[in-house]
């Protein structure tokens, strides 16, 4: 990927923390990453993986052990973060409370000197923007929740920040406008054609919003990707795990053919998958199927078999759950069309068919 | 819920709690009241009522001594204070915005210290320290006081000062740097408007204590320059008349305002 084309080019950035004694924690362990411009692009990961670090370094409230952070090109890892075109709404919002909702907004613009009518007007403007016009004289104690949110939003892009930085902004709302303002961002990334970096530890969030995600855990960047690249073809079983529900199964290469896999798995039954990018290691290997992507049928002509050890009804669909011979679980989620679901029941042993490219190889 | 509120320890319920409770308001509060209806008495005597009138506070207000004394505590106290919150606020910034180093907590009790160090040893210390300087300066004036309140003022100035500053969200500061503000706006747009009533609270604080000190006063003053404590301790070792008691009771209405006006702004900010 050209460098100079990147709005964000991490370069083998490590932050080492000094603990007790000789102890040190590597919050991030030579991380690379560059993140185009325009992109919604999300940092998803558990907590203490290292996304909220990675967010702080490019900021400027931290600084990088090791490794570069540029911005269009510029080393920009040692400047302090007022000196940094890229502004951060933060997890609590962080208004100033003894200013108004404008004041709050016209803050960043007045910090760079500029001139009172364009303060006006761009103010006027981001509040227009974020639909919060007639409450531009209240205190930021006198807003609600959703849009104290929005204000943090307008505050932070009144600056035309070359890249706007996200810390979980969406964890503090109650369910429903959580989705709202999930459109409400997305809306916003593209109107303003800025690029977003966001971070989130739900699975569901970075999905539905990202145009690329980067899945983090222990200081370390395991896959980058669009939602479908990470949910189709997730890269090791961390991430397969961590991106919705998954089956693992354990199976033994036993001849390749043309990027297909031909697999004996330890459960009797054999499968066909695909190769991962990096090729394939001697020996037992995991397999991932997701439960849509699995069936219930006869067992003659079935890829494998388990037996039934429960049944969950979900109203859309429900999940039969399977323990194969050699004990593994396996979910296989059945929509609930009528007509379509195989009618089983506890006890039953049944045949698992899975849908023919879908089953793929993994890194342990 | 009522299992637990029966089983739980409330000290109201112990037998003789309420009789302990009125004894001690009883004699922390009856000289106080005593000294104040004294305050109102017609007569010259301090014990014997004999009817109300407010020639005390007249005949105070009107001693010139008094007057000058008065005027020469607020001087003191004012100034005093002003330096000593200036100083407190310094420290507290300084201690509170920073990571945490060996050393720390070191400089809490440096700073601390007058609250520790007994009030003669400090009396006594400065009596010697300032003597000196006064030969080799010439200079009598009202400084040393002042220096002399500045100091013990400090960390009664720094107390609410600190305890605002920890409170404050952090990433206030963090949003106002992120947003193009350098240390010092950051400081002067977003700290220093969220911090001033702990520092109108650090003020008053050390304003009163300046105000009612008699043993560093006493030590250190030189001839003539009375403070309203020490005039007062002055004149009880001559007549004690109710004007004593009308001074006392006009100190008390001050400070119990400035107090009152310290706990309320300590309390907005929760």
């Amino acid at each position: 990927m050209g460098s100079d084309s990147a709005a964000i080019d991490v370069r083998g950035v490590s932050r080492i923390f000094k603990g007790a004694g000789q102890d040190e924690v590597r919050a991030l362990d030579n991380v690379s990453v560059a993140i185009r411009q325009n992109e919604f692009f999300t940092l998803l990961g558990p907590s203490g993986c290292g996304k909220t670090t990675l967010l702080r370094l490019i900021a400027g409230f931290d600084f990088p052990t090791e490794g570069e952070i540029r911005l269009y090109g510029e080393d920009i890892a040692a400047l302090p973060p007022y000196k940094r075109p890229v502004n951060t709404v933060f997890q609590n919002y962080a208004l100033f409370p003894h200013m108004t909702v404008a004041q709050n907004i016209g803050f960043g613009l007045e910090m760079l000197g500029k001139l009172k009518e364009e303060i006006a007007a761009r103010v006027a403007e981001m509040l227009a923007l974020v639909r919060m016009s007639e409450l531009k004289d209240r205190r930021t104690s006198q807003i609600s929740g959703g849009q104290q949110q929005r204000v943090a939003l307008a505050r932070a892009l009144a600056p035309r920040p070359k890249v706007l930085l996200l810390d979980e902004p969406l964890s503090a709302l109650d369910f429903k406008l959580r989705k709202d303002m999930q459109i409400e961002l997305k809306r916003l990334q593209h109107e303003t054609g800025i690029t977003f970096i966001f971070v989130t530890h739900d699975q569901e969030e970075a999905l539905t919003m990202s145009d690329r995600i980067a899945v983090m855990n222990k200081g370390r960047i395991l896959q980058v990707g669009s939602p479908q690249d990470i949910y189709v073809r997730p890269s090791e079983r961390f991430v397969a795990n961590f991106i919705g529900d998954t089956n693992f199964l354990k199976a033994r290469a036993v001849g390749a053919k043309g990027g297909k896999v031909k697999l004996d798995l330890s459960s009797g039954g054999s499968l066909s998958a695909d190769l991962p990018p990096e090729g394939l290691s001697v020996g037992e290997v995991t397999v991932v199927v997701r439960p849509e992507n699995a069936s219930i049928s006869e067992i003659k002509g079935s890829d494998f078999a388990g037996n039934v050890e429960n049944i969950v009804y979900f109203g859309t669909d429900t999940h039969v759950h399977l323990k194969l011979a050699d004990g593994l679980p396996f979910i296989v989620r059945q929509q609930n069309s009528a007509g379509s679901t195989a009618a089983v029941k506890i006890g039953d042993k049944v045949g698992v068919s899975v849908v023919p490219g879908t089953a793929k190889v993994i890194r342990d | 819920m009522a299992i637990r509120a029966r089983r739980s320890f409330s000290i109201k319920t112990q037998p003789g709690f309420t009789t302990i409770a009125m004894a001690c308001f009883f004699l922390l509060y009856l000289p106080i009241a005593t000294l104040v209806v004294y305050a109102f008495n017609s007569g010259e005597s301090v014990a014997v009522w004999q009817g109300f009138s407010l020639r005390w506070f007249q005949s105070a207000w009107q001693n010139s001594l008094v007057q000058e004394a008065a005027w020469r505590s607020f001087l003191v106290a004012g100034f005093a204070a002003a330096l000593a919150t200036i100083c407190a606020t310094m420290a507290a910034i300084a201690t509170t915005r920073t990571v945490n180093y060996p050393g720390l907590t070191f400089k809490y009790a440096f700073i601390n210290q007058p609250l520790m160090v007994p009030e003669i040893v400090t009396a006594v210390a400065l009596l010697i320290f300032f003597s000196r300087i006064k030969v080799w300066t010439g200079y009598t004036g009202i400084g040393y006081l002042v220096l002399a309140h500045t100091a013990f003022c400090i960390p009664f100035a720094y107390l609410p000062i600190r305890a605002r500053l920890e409170n404050m969200d952090l990433t206030l500061e963090r949003a106002a740097a992120d947003l193009y503000a350098p240390p010092w706006q950051a400081f002067r747009r977003v700290t220093l408007p969220l911090l001033t009533p702990g520092i109108i609270a650090g003020f008053m604080l050390a304003f009163v204590i300046s105000l009612d000190d008699v043993v560093i006063t006493e030590f250190v003053k030189s001839p003539g320059q009375e403070t309203l404590p020490t005039y007062m301790l002055g004149q009880l070792r001559r007549v004690v008349t109710p004007e004593i008691n009308a001074i006392s009771a006009a100190f008390l209405a001050l400070s119990l305002l400035l107090v009152t006006a310290f706990f309320f702004l300590n309390r907005k900010k929760s």
